[in-house]
């Protein structure tokens, strides 16, 4: 088990003093001049040496992303935006940095923005963390207040942070809606290219980074790249956020060291699978976007990028749902469906129909309606979605109904089987 | 996607009281000249919080605001979830439904909101006070299954504890939002795993 002086995030359950004496107490704001006196190229190439990959789903190297940046300021000013639009089922890990340790999130937020040459950050809230935010801006105006940020700062890097707020819409979790969402248009995505770090917000140089990506740099930056890469398996460094939702014992929010074993995970910090182990269903390893997991693989799978890609899955946002035995497994996935029909943002007709369509079909599966073909049928219009659309939203609505059917389309035969079976009801 | 149309009864003005004035400006002053059209969600938001919805004058006010068409503004107000485009009950009680949620029982939350507050989501109940709908993930999902109600989360719900928030709210009290089993946050219950030494 990783140990409490390896955490990042020592106050994740708001225990203590989320505030500036709170958060300098935990090591917070400390040496934070020395960091950016070694300069943005140095910064950067320690970034890119710790291997720390994007906590926001993707998993793009956070240090290359931050090298795409121009290397030189010229008319158009750089910005540096947070996503802290947190909304994929079964994630929560961004509400507690935000409500538990702003201030290694805002440290983290100058940091990235001197490496990249900006002078002003944008942090996008969800809308409906309204207590999040109100409390990640009163650590702002702390920040604000100590000359820690701002204009003629104690840090010597000029440099404004706004928070600011959407209204209830996932897609705003994609990095060019969000960029659409701050502008104050509607959050559908940008075709890309051009790609935000050339054409961004505002039509200006920009990073999209997710809150956790941004929040653990100071920490890394403080103890070294060396440090963070020791943990984990190669390619897969450092800790994480797990939520671990759903038939546990004990749901929490927990870090621990990337490539911990799902099972290790689950029966040591969340108490384990409710019924004992050997009632376990399926669990999704990532957020919804993510392929389920048969109990098979759960037995064995280490929990990290390259382990669960192995098994068509992906560790997305860590956010980790387990389901045990007494789930109606395919309800679970029609309600996922009904999910991504609503918040489709209606750009693309195959995800914008094709969303619909899904939820449609897995609501009659679900109730053993149907012929078998559907089954062949269903698998078929995911693949039409999927790589068809302007963004990733495609192969978020399509991945885990692929899941479903690769490792529970027994079931769904089953049912319809089960029906057929039924004599008919008279009416 | 959702299909979002302005309300067929719509009053007649809206106005943004004084007070907001200073909340306004120092909301367009969050961006760079000629960009004040980022301020677009903040000011509806405003609105909504004076008024309980969105109104079609409202529209035209923080369009006229902005320096915005009426109709950029009409397509954020439609396009965003969180605007409510019809009167709601004093408190409006948002249910998370969403997978995680309902693995842990929202579908008995639900059942609350329809035998105490009305039998279908958006009606009013009959004292006026509240008004439920169902919502999509609400970012809280190891403290499922919760609703929101205002600014705050209610977490680590069952029947009997959804009961007991919406009397409170009924006898003009605001509970104890977060967890209502006992826990401090996100930690396991019964206490953390982690993070024992004092931080």
């Amino acid at each position: 088990m990783l140990a409490d002086k390896d955490r990042i995030f020592t106050n994740l359950y708001g225990l203590h003093d989320w505030g500036l004496e709170g958060a300098r107490a935990r090591g917070g704001w400390d040496g934070t001049k020395a960091i950016l006196e070694r300069g943005p190229e140095a910064i950067v190439d320690q970034m890119k040496k710790s291997g720390l990959r994007g906590r926001g789903g993707a998993g793009f190297p956070t240090g290359l992303k931050w090298s795409f940046m121009p290397k030189e300021v010229k008319e158009r000013p750089h910005y540096l935006v947070v996503n802290a639009d947190e909304s994929e089922p079964g994630t929560c890990k961004d509400r507690d940095i935000m409500r538990h340790d702003p201030h290694l999130l805002i440290e983290g937020c100058l940091i990235a923005s001197f490496a990249m040459r900006a002078h002003a950050c944008y942090i996008y809230v969800r809308g409906e963390f309204i207590r999040e935010r109100e409390n990640l801006q009163a650590a702002v105006d702390q920040a604000y207040a100590a000359k820690l940020i701002g204009k003629n700062n104690i840090n010597g890097w000029d440099f404004d942070l706004y928070v600011h707020h959407g209204a209830g819409a996932y897609i705003c979790g994609e990095e060019t809606a969000l960029l659409e969402s701050l502008e104050g248009k509607k959050g559908q995505p940008r075709m890309k290219p051009p790609y935000p770090a050339n054409f961004g917000l505002y039509g200006c140089p920009t990073t999209v980074n997710n809150v956790e990506s941004i929040a653990v740099a100071p920490t890394i930056l403080r103890r070294g790249p060396e440090w963070f890469a020791s943990m984990g398996r190669p390619n897969n460094a450092g800790t994480k956020v797990f939520c671990i939702s759903g038939h546990v014992n004990k749901p929490c929010n927990v870090e621990e060291e990337m490539s911990i074993p799902l099972r290790e995970l689950i029966e040591r910090h969340a108490g384990g699978v409710r019924g004992g182990w050997d009632n376990l269903m399926a669990v999704i390893p990532g957020g919804s976007s993510m392929p389920v997991l048969s109990k098979e693989i759960c037995d064995t799978i280490l929990m990290d990028f390259d382990s669960l890609v192995a098994v068509k899955s992906g560790l997305g946002t860590a956010a980790i749902v387990v389901m045990d035995k007494s789930t109606d497994i395919v309800k679970a996935f029609a309600r996922l469906a009904y999910f991504y029909r609503h918040e489709s943002c209606g750009q693309c007709t195959p995800c914008r129909e094709g969303t619909g369509w899904m939820w449609r079909v897995l609501t009659r599966l679900q109730k053993g309606e149907g012929e078998l073909a559907d089954i062949d049928l269903l698998q078929e219009v995911t693949k039409q979605i999927e790589g068809h659309t302007i963004c990733a939203f495609g192969e978020g609505a399509s991945w885990p109904v692929q899941g479903l059917l690769r490792h529970f389309r027994p079931e769904l035969e089953r049912r319809i089987a089960a029906r057929k079976a039924q004599p008919l009801a008279a009416e | 996607m959702s299909f979002r149309r302005l309300y067929h009864e719509q009053p007649a003005s809206f106005g943004f009281p004084a007070e907001d004035e200073a909340f306004i400006a120092n909301e367009i002053a969050k961006y760079p000249p000629g960009r004040q059209a980022s301020a677009v969600i903040a000011l509806l938001w405003r609105g909504q919080e004076r008024e309980g919805w969105v109104t079609k004058p409202m529209i035209e006010n923080v369009a006229q605001r902005l320096g915005m068409a009426y109709i950029r503004v009409l397509e954020v107000a439609t396009f965003y979830t969180m605007f409510n485009l019809e009167p709601v009950g004093e408190h409006l009680v948002q249910v998370c439904t969403t997978t995680p949620c309902w693995l842990r029982g929202s579908d008995e939350i639900v059942a609350v909101c329809k035998n105490k507050i009305a039998a279908k989501q958006h009606a009013i109940s009959a004292d006026g006070k509240f008004s439920w709908v169902e919502v999509e993930c609400l970012g809280a999902c190891v403290n499922a299954p919760m609703l929101q109600i205002g600014k705050d989360f209610y977490e680590d719900l069952d029947g009997p504890a959804t009961e007991k928030i919406l009397d409170a709210f009924r006898r003009g009290e605001r509970p104890k939002p977060g967890p209502q089993n006992g826990r401090h946050s996100s930690e396991p219950i019964g206490g953390a795993t982690t993070l024992k030494d004092g931080g």
